[in-house]
């Protein structure tokens, strides 16, 4: 039995330690009710919750969830955009960070983006920048949600480019919205 | 022998008495089918008698010898099964179709089915006499309802044992079930069919009342949700219909219409909470406001963090909202 | 009778007693150390390996079976969570049907059957050692994953969409159905071996209608596992497609459909009840016409009932689907030919009982298992029957009666046979008895927890207890009959342990076995026990369905085979007229190798379709090694006249 012993400890050892596919519907121990943004100022130091978000499988799901029950989708159709602006390019007015990401989502955005303080809890709103985060950024297939059951608008997920997003001017974007 | 027959079956299984058992015989498939489960009973009891009986004597028997007559014993055996198994089949076949001859008089309930809940609507003719609850079928004793079921995610099952067997919800199709409750009484429905983390907390329960109740219990359905009245009521409706729970529940005449979670128009007139999870109470209200997540994990309602006041709130005006 | 060539040296009435032993055993024999451990085309080696790993599966399900029993003992029982549960009930019953009761079926035939129709080896001998490699990485593949919390959780049936992409996140179900590739892989090749083995490599004689009935079953099973699993396959297949392309197989609303899945699923999933149980039934066969000192009556009512069984079996998957709100009329059809199929079986049971009847029955341990099988699975078919009946299913579709009923078919109908079978050939390969007194009691223990465990299960199902649930409330009037189940699930265990208790101590210290401890009729008591290496020094010839009943020790033999180079016979199919010498392969280590490099390419897809394509680089190298042909300067063996 010496060889199926020497597979499973390697992939024993490859695998050890990851719980990005536990499903901890109690969400994380990190208190739920302190400050939102902690650490949004300081992009050196990232919000200690964010990675137990975005990377984890079910609560990525969650958050895709989340987007069409709050549809989400009105504006930006599938993260392709429309009404508002697309979310699987690489290209982020105010900050691809999960931390930003949260912040647009409770504190809305300028010219739509309506604010959900108060609307969704922040567990809701780090599973909804989870996923939001996952339509642009290079993801583990591990992780990344797959397609949604219904109607398919957009390319599939399995298809999205997995370049890294980049902050632009609002300037130099203005006409994409309008 | 009409009145033995119940009691053989009880005696056979203790299964008649309670809210979600099958030989209940609470509605019309209900005692259909506890009358062909007493005839494959009977039946398959006595075939199982004559195998021991075969077996037993093969095992005493002393002598050898005998092939001829075991032949013949084969083909009579194959011709007794064969014939058993048609008849069964046959008998099969004609409660079955006597099952799908229900007759229909209109009441139709469509039933949608979540992760882990049932959102039910009451629907007429005229629009405004559509009535929407969630996890919980009030019936007319004596009536045939069409259930139309469907599913909003997975597959779900749909089962109310005492009064009738199974249809699942499918996403995608639209199936249907005309059950007829008999007996007036109180039942449990609990899902079928493997649905998730949750699927053990996806029940609820279905009050059998006769029809001048039923019609009463309709026309109260459709009112508004009672306005809050103490200042405690207050401060929860203030909280839920413009926070949280606005986002997600519908109460009918408030500025709450979220649509993916259980309707709460009539909350505290129900008799569980969490589709079948716990008894309707103030406690257990509080508890599952409180923390959803240990009352019923995995279900898709997220902890809020409400502080004690605001609870407190939440709680008192849910309770009213009888 | 083409001239041979006089250089080889063959078996025959020169070449005989020690010295053919050495040199059959030098053509024969592996290499040693660890290579020539991982490199072995012996179907002995094999098979063993097989069995050894099957239990260790059917162990791992096990204590899984006892968690959830502790787990549902009592109701709102916090033990352990929602999710761990919904892992473990999945893995219980993936476990139980795709690593534990279809693999040690096969891997009983692969020990066995070479022996019962008098042969070295088995064909494609590399073919079967791939088999058991991609087996094993499955299961560890799967068994991985649990221990990492990455347990599949959608049950073993993985119904979608709950298995889809939207409601399984992560990689849990990709897991699952990736192991359903392995065990797919694996399956056919066994099943290709054994139908190809049965139907070419039999004794000199031994026509299909004097093949001990136990080949026939396999012959019957193998054929099935060649129609069944191509549908599981499919059907895995596409989910993966679904789950990692993004494709719409099952998404109703773009055009697919959820109920596919079902279709495919059962398909497959009823016929596989029959390749678990239609083995055991010829295990049932041997050890019934052993004890009761005569061949099995009516043999060609057995063997129809057996084909009978294996064709009735791809025509009421349905019978699954009855609540799912297909067309009404259809379901009439598949409760007719749900009933009709307890007809061949309700034939087998009459010819065993017939059998014991006519006989001289002894009541050794593995005859106890028969009664115990006899007694027990007939319980589960008679509830088949209900379940058959589409008013009945209706209401029983989903609850703990279907849990009874299928514990019963497949414990009594399967893992009753399966102890009584190895209790039965644990003499041929090991060359020691099992102890008849821990025997004994190690029945009587299992028999007892069974019954307690899974009789009141059908009680708690008419009392309306759904069936994959993680708890349930108090007040439905379930937990004594469940506490009573959770009770008896420990005594079963113990049953069980005693069993595997027996083999140790027997394996280390039992009485030594003659080459035919039981008296039995068939060709694999004609060899010492253990067998050689090359299984027989002389390949036996039959004329009767009973040889060694007939022939005493004067077994008539063939010879001509070559000594000093793997070389089997093969007959023609339906009269074993011997047709040609064949070259059997020596071992190597490319299956492993193949299996490696494949199973490789499978667990990595999960995590990137590019596997496929950097993976076939390897498993295309690996398998060209293999299948490089062998021995060209030996010049073809001539057609035997």
């Amino acid at each position: 039995m010496s060889s199926p012993c020497r597979a499973s400890l390697l992939a024993l050892v490859l695998l050890a330690g990851c719980d990005e596919q536990a499903r901890d519907p109690r969400g994380h121990p990190l208190p739920e009710t302190g400050p939102l943004l902690s650490a949004a100022m300081n992009p050196a130091r990232p919000d200690p919750r964010a990675v137990d978000y975005y990377k984890n499988a079910f609560e990525v799901s969650q958050g895709q969830q989340l987007f069409q029950w709050m549809n989400c989708s009105g504006c930006h159709s599938n993260g392709g955009g429309g009404m508002g602006p697309a979310l699987s390019d690489t290209k982020w007015r105010y900050g691809s960070s999960m931390a930003d990401i949260v912040q647009t989502i409770a504190n809305g955005r300028p010219n739509g983006m309506p604010s959900f303080s108060g609307k969704l809890t922040q567990a809701e709103m780090w599973q909804l920048a989870a996923y939001v985060r996952s339509l642009s950024q290079h993801v583990p297939q591990s992780i990344r949600s797959g397609r949604t059951e219904g109607l398919s608008v957009g390319e599939p997920s399995t298809l999205r480019d997995p370049h890294p997003p980049r902050a632009v001017t609002p300037k130099q974007d203005e006409a994409s919205v309008e | 022998m009409r009145k033995l027959r119940p009691l053989l079956a009880c005696l056979a299984l203790s299964g008649c008495h309670g809210r979600q058992v099958m030989l209940g015989a609470a509605g019309r498939d209900g005692s259909m089918f506890a009358n062909l489960w007493l005839v494959f009973l009977i039946v398959t009891l006595v075939f199982y008698a004559l195998v021991l009986i075969g077996l037993v004597w093969a095992i005493l028997r002393r002598r050898e010898g005998g092939e001829p007559a075991t032949r013949t014993g084969l083909l009579v055996w194959v011709g007794v099964i064969s014939v058993t198994l048609a008849g069964l089949s046959i008998a099969s076949w004609l409660v079955d179709r006597n099952m799908n001859r229900a007759p229909f008089t209109g009441l139709t309930v469509e039933i949608t089915g979540h992760q882990w809940w049932w959102d039910v609507r009451y629907t007429s003719a005229d629009p405004s006499q559509t009535l929407r609850t969630s996890n919980q079928l009030h019936l007319p004793a004596g009536m045939p309802v069409r259930v139309i079921l469907k599913s909003a995610d997975v597959i779900h099952s749909f089962w109310i044992p005492n009064i009738s067997g199974k249809q699942d919800l499918i996403p995608g199709r639209t199936n249907d079930i005309v059950i007829t409750p008999e007996k007036v009484g109180l039942y449990r429905s609990q899902c079928a069919e493997y649905c998730g983390l949750e699927h053990a907390h996806m029940a609820f329960d279905v009050t059998v009342e006769p029809l001048a109740d039923f019609e009463k219990w309709w026309a109260q359905g459709l009112l508004p949700a009672r306005a809050p009245v103490t200042p405690l009521q207050k401060a929860g409706y203030a909280y839920v219909t413009t926070r949280e729970c606005s986002t997600c529940h519908n109460i009918a005449g408030t500025p709450a219409t979220g649509q993916v979670a259980p309707d709460l128009t009539h909350l505290a007139s129900r008799l569980s909470l969490g589709a079948g999870t716990y008894p309707m109470n103030s406690g257990h209200l509080a508890a599952w406001v409180a923390d959803p997540q240990s009352a019923k994990p995995g279900n898709k309602m997220p902890v809020i963090g409400l502080e004690p006041d605001q609870l407190n709130a939440v709680v008192s005006y849910l309770e009213s909202l009888k | 009778m083409t001239e041979l060539d006089p250089d080889l040296a063959r078996d025959g009435p020169e070449l005989t007693g020690v010295e053919l032993d050495r040199r059959l055993t030098a053509a024969w024999r592996r290499q040693p150390g660890l290579i020539g451990w991982l490199s072995t085309t012996d179907h002995k080696e094999i098979g063993k390996r097989y069995i050894v790993t099957a239990f260790v599966f059917l162990a791992l399900a096990g204590v899984l079976g006892l968690v959830m029993r502790a787990q549902l003992a009592r109701p709102e029982s916090g033990l352990i969570t929602a999710d761990r549960y919904n892992q473990i009930f999945t893995m219980h019953g993936t476990t139980m049907m795709f690593l534990f009761a279809v693999p040690v079926m096969e891997a009983m035939a692969i020990y066995v059957i070479p022996l019962m129709l008098g042969t070295r080896n088995m064909t494609f001998a590399r073919l079967n050692a791939f088999s058991y490699w991609m087996y094993l990485f499955g299961g560890t593949m799967l068994w991985v994953a649990f221990v990492l919390n990455t347990g599949p959780d959608a049950g073993w049936f993985s119904y979608t969409p709950l298995s889809g992409p939207e409601y399984a996140p992560g990689k849990r179900v990709d897991i699952w159905a990736q192991m359903i590739t392995f065990t797919e892989v694996s399956g056919l090749a066994a099943a290709v071996v054994m139908a190809t083995t049965i139907l070419k490599q039999r004794a000199p004689g031994m026509t299909l209608a004097k093949m001990p009935i136990f080949a026939w079953s396999m012959l019957v099973v193998a054929l099935m596992i060649i129609f069944a699993l191509p549908a599981v396959a499919l059907d895995s297949g596409m989910l993966l497609s679904d789950r990692l392309v993004g494709t719409h197989f099952f998404n109703p609303y773009e055009g697919g459909d959820a109920l596919l899945w079902q279709h495919l699923f059962w398909f497959f999933g009823h016929p596989e009840v029959y390749i678990i149980f239609l083995p055991a039934t010829g295990f049932i066969s041997e050890l019934v016409a052993t004890f009761s000192r005569r061949p099995v009556f009516a043999y060609p009512a057995v063997v129809v009932s057996l084909c009978a069984t294996g064709l009735l079996a791809f025509g009421l998957w349905v019978h699954h689907m009855f609540a799912t709100g297909l067309p009404r009329l259809g379901f009439a059809f598949y409760t007719a030919a749900s009933l009709t199929v307890s007809i061949p079986t309700g034939v087998q049971i009459f010819c065993w009982i017939a059998t014991i009847w006519l006989g001289r029955p002894q009541f050794r341990v593995p005859m106890l298992w028969v009664i115990g099988f006899i007694v027990t699975f007939v319980i589960g078919g008679l509830t088949g029957v209900m379940l058959a009946s589409v008013p009945l299913d209706l209401q029983l579709h989903d609850t703990y009666f279907v849990v009874a009923h299928f514990h019963y078919v497949l414990i009594g109908g399967a893992v009753f046979p399966l102890l009584g079978a190895v209790t039965y050939w644990f003499p041929k390969a090991t060359g020691r008895m099992m102890s008849e007194a821990l025997g004994k009691l190690s029945f009587a223990v299992t028999f007892v927890g069974f019954h307690l465990t899974f009789f009141p299960m059908h009680i708690t199902g008419m009392m309306g207890m759904p069936r994959r649930v993680y708890t349930y409330p108090a007040g439905m009037g379930w937990g004594t009959l469940n506490m009573i189940s959770s009770i008896g699930a420990a005594i079963l265990a113990f049953g069980v342990l005693l069993f595997v208790i027996n083999i140790i101590l027997s394996f280390r210290a039992g009485r030594v076995a003659g080459a035919n401890p039981w008296e039995a009729a068939g060709l694999e008591w004609a060899t010492t026990s253990p067998p050689p290496v090359y299984n027989f020094p002389h390949l036996p010839a039959v004329a009767s369905r009973t040889p060694l009943w007939d022939e005493g020790e004067g077994l008539p033999v063939t010879t001509g085979l070559r000594v000093d180079d793997r070389e089997l016979l093969s007959v023609t199919i339906i009269d074993a007229i011997p047709s040609v010498r064949e070259p059997s392969p020596k071992p190597t280590i490319w299956p492993l190798l193949s299996a490696i490099a494949i199973g490789v390419t499978f667990v990595w897809s999960i995590f990137t379709p590019w596997a496929l394509v950097f993976g076939l680089v390897p498993s295309a190298i690996a398998l060209t090694i293999w299948f490089w042909p062998k021995n060209p300067d030996v010049p073809p063996e001539p057609e035997i006249d």
